[in-house]
């Protein structure tokens, strides 16, 4: 069935409308972090003026931003890979092994993620305090896994679903282990899905600012505290800050847009397949 | 050399719901045995047992006369070909046929030796760098028998492997794995629910139904003296016909006389005594058994001519009311809307009592000489004046 020109015109135009939607906020912040201070705040908005980098330069100044993502990198590839390696093993039971609680048991870890964080960030203060994990990484680590846990059990759960079970029974047949099983068949087999899991983690992790900004101060601060250092209560300084976001989202953006071909088919992997 | 049992075999998924009902069965070294039953009949379940893929509830299953109940499917010595082929799709064919000596430590020159070796029988040499999915049906369908082969098992087993091929590939492969049973001389078990496929190859068919062994006998035995309405109706194509009869006379020596619904009389010859007159039975006859006679008892009208080149299969309504089916030659002119009668040899009638079992038939119908094993010495007919 061929649709009309006119709808055509209509749809292009709607998507390219919700598009610039989206991507009009990360716009505007890069192109802030180019204005001077007065310039980042004058009515009405200068779209065209000349860009400086005063901003990144008082930012690099203020505080070490390599400091801030390493800081990210470590604690977000860190927390993705623990949350993939207690994950797999599960969401593998799971699928291969279910029993009548599978579905309840998949259905209550979702369900934690209901919960606002703030209800638990006492007692998880308290732990981290008695237990000298506060502004550490590897306390960071280890709160992401278990932030991302039910949602990497998840879409792994549905990637290895997907999986015909006949081929795992022919390793079977073949004298394949559990381990070579996973190790030959599974991870290959589900690979695009295993790296957009992973890459999904990785983006939460990175983006996370509520438990980096509630238990780290400096040693252990990711990027997200590194933005927030520049939000001050004297008034913000929109330049300078905006120049601490950029530099923020960078790195991912550009991880993001090398990596999304996999990342889309990945999320598509059992539609199109 | 390997021999297969089972003991009592049985199964369940949930207590007190059994899908395998208590098996017993003796699989000869070398023997080619088929599972044959509609879907749902357990045929499937059973040789997933036997392979170690589902637990053995109760009984016991022997290879060798070692239980293996609890022995891990790589150990038991045996190899699978899926429905599905389930090849790996991200290895080579070779790397498919060799994956199994792989991750049994085997050097790699012996592997390649004894993956080569297979392509050669299954005429995959030239595939063995290509990936399952630049394969046709019928190359995958060889390559998944090769990941068997390499393994050199004791028992080969088959789960429908011919059932996601077209008819004319089917055809094909079903002598190929015949000429392969030929030079493996190994132990297969092959699981169809297609009567033609276990009619074609079989040295040993087991009839299922519903968690049960119906029968258990050599193709022809099962074609020539079914043990029940079932096998009956399952064995032989087209299907047996079966009509209500009740006992009209009997000399006690199993010759006697049926009458069909319409009161029209037919002689039948058994090998055993009919039951007392006014036994309601049921007449099974087989399409190919019936001929035109005009003196015949089964009159009716045809309704359909189905002509099938070679054969020709008439549909009658007999003037009982009866469904009929008589099978003639291909160029028979027989039209339907017409009256006509048919008749049937005494000793090719079958009867079954109101419990589906057969009544025994004359054992004079000749048995054709069971096919020599692969290995033994051919059977030489000698020819007679």
């Amino acid at each position: 069935m061929r649709s009309s020109p006119l709808k055509t015109l209509l749809t292009t135009l709607l998507g390219w409308i919700v598009a610039f939607a989206l991507f009009f906020p990360i716009f505007w912040m890069v192109l802030t972090s180019f204005k001077t201070e007065l310039g980042a705040i004058s009515t009405p908005p200068e779209v065209f003026f000349r860009p400086v980098i005063t901003a990144y330069q008082e930012v690099q100044a203020r505080s070490n931003y390599l400091h801030f993502a390493l800081n990210s990198i470590l604690i977000s590839v860190g927390g993705t890979l623990v949350a993939m390696l207690l994950s797999i093993p599960a969401a593998y039971a799971m699928a291969f092994h279910p029993s009548h609680r599978t579905r309840s048991t998949l259905l209550w870890m979702l369900s934690t993620k209901m919960l606002p964080p703030v209800g638990v960030l006492v007692p998880i203060y308290l732990l981290f305090r008695t237990s000298h994990l506060l502004d550490s990484r590897i306390g960071l680590i280890g709160i992401y896994a278990l932030m991302n846990l039910p949602i990497v059990v998840w879409m792994l759960f549905t990637f290895f679903r997907e999986m015909p079970k006949d081929i795992l029974e022919a390793g079977r047949m073949d004298g394949a282990t559990t381990w070579n099983e996973v190790v030959h068949l599974l991870m290959p087999l589900t690979l695009p899905g295993m790296a957009s899991t992973a890459l999904l983690s990785l983006i939460l992790c990175w983006n996370e600012a509520f438990w980096s900004l509630n238990l780290t101060s400096s040693s252990a601060a990711p990027l997200t505290t590194f933005i927030a250092s520049f939000s001050s209560p004297e008034g913000l300084f929109f330049a300078k800050l905006s120049a601490a976001s950029t530099l923020a989202v960078a790195p991912i953006l550009v991880f993001g847009w090398i990596s999304q071909r996999q990342l889309v088919r990945g999320l598509t992997f059992g539609a199109v397949k | 050399m390997a021999t297969l049992s089972l003991r009592g075999v049985r199964k369940s998924y949930q207590a007190g719901f059994e899908t395998i009902k208590g098996i017993d069965l003796d699989i000869a070294d070398r023997e080619f045995v088929v599972f044959v039953g509609p879907s749902g009949c357990g045929k499937s379940t059973l040789l997933r047992m036997i392979a170690g893929l589902e637990d053995i509830t109760a009984g016991d299953l022997l290879i060798d006369g070692q239980r293996v109940n609890d022995v891990d499917p790589s150990k038991r010595g045996l190899a699978m070909v899926f429905q599905t082929y389930a090849l790996y799709p991200h290895m080579t064919v070779a790397d498919n046929m060799g994956f199994a000596l792989k991750l049994a430590g085997v050097s790699k020159t012996e592997r390649d030796a004894k993956v080569r070796e297979a392509a050669r029988i299954l005429q995959l040499e030239s595939y063995l760098d290509r990936r399952p999915k630049a394969l046709s049906g019928g190359q995958r369908q060889r390559v998944a028998i090769g990941r068997a082969i390499v393994r050199q098992p004791k028992v080969f087993l088959f789960d429908e492997p011919l059932s996601n091929l077209d008819a004319a590939l089917r055809g094909q492969t079903r002598v190929e794995l015949l000429r392969l049973h030929e030079e493996l001389a190994a132990t297969m078990i092959y699981v169809t629910h297609d009567q033609i496929e276990a009619m074609t190859m079989a040295d040993k068919i087991v009839v299922l139904q519903g968690g049960i062994v119906e029968q258990v006998g050599s193709p022809m035995e099962l074609y020539n003296h079914p043990a029940n309405l079932f096998v009956a109706g399952f064995i032989g194509s087209p299907r047996m016909n079966f009509l209500p009869v009740t006992v009209a006379s009997g000399d006690g020596a199993g010759n006697g006389v049926v009458a069909l619904a319409d009161g029209n009389q037919v002689a039948v010859q058994m090998g055993e005594a009919l039951p007392a007159p006014g036994t309601p039975l049921t007449l099974g006859i087989r399409p190919e058994r019936l001929y035109w006679d005009p003196n015949g008892p089964f009159a009716g009208e045809g309704h359909l001519v189905e002509r099938l080149g070679g054969l020709t299969l008439l549909h009658l309504t007999l003037t009982g009311g009866e469904e009929l089916v008589v099978q003639t030659d291909g160029n028979d002119p027989v039209q339907p809307h017409v009256l006509v009668r048919s008749a049937v040899s005494p000793d090719e009638c079958h009867l079954f009592g109101a419990d589906g079992q057969a009544l025994r038939r004359p054992g004079h119908i000749a048995q054709p000489p069971a096919r020599p094993l692969p290995g033994e010495a051919p059977v030489v007919a000698t020819a007679t004046a």
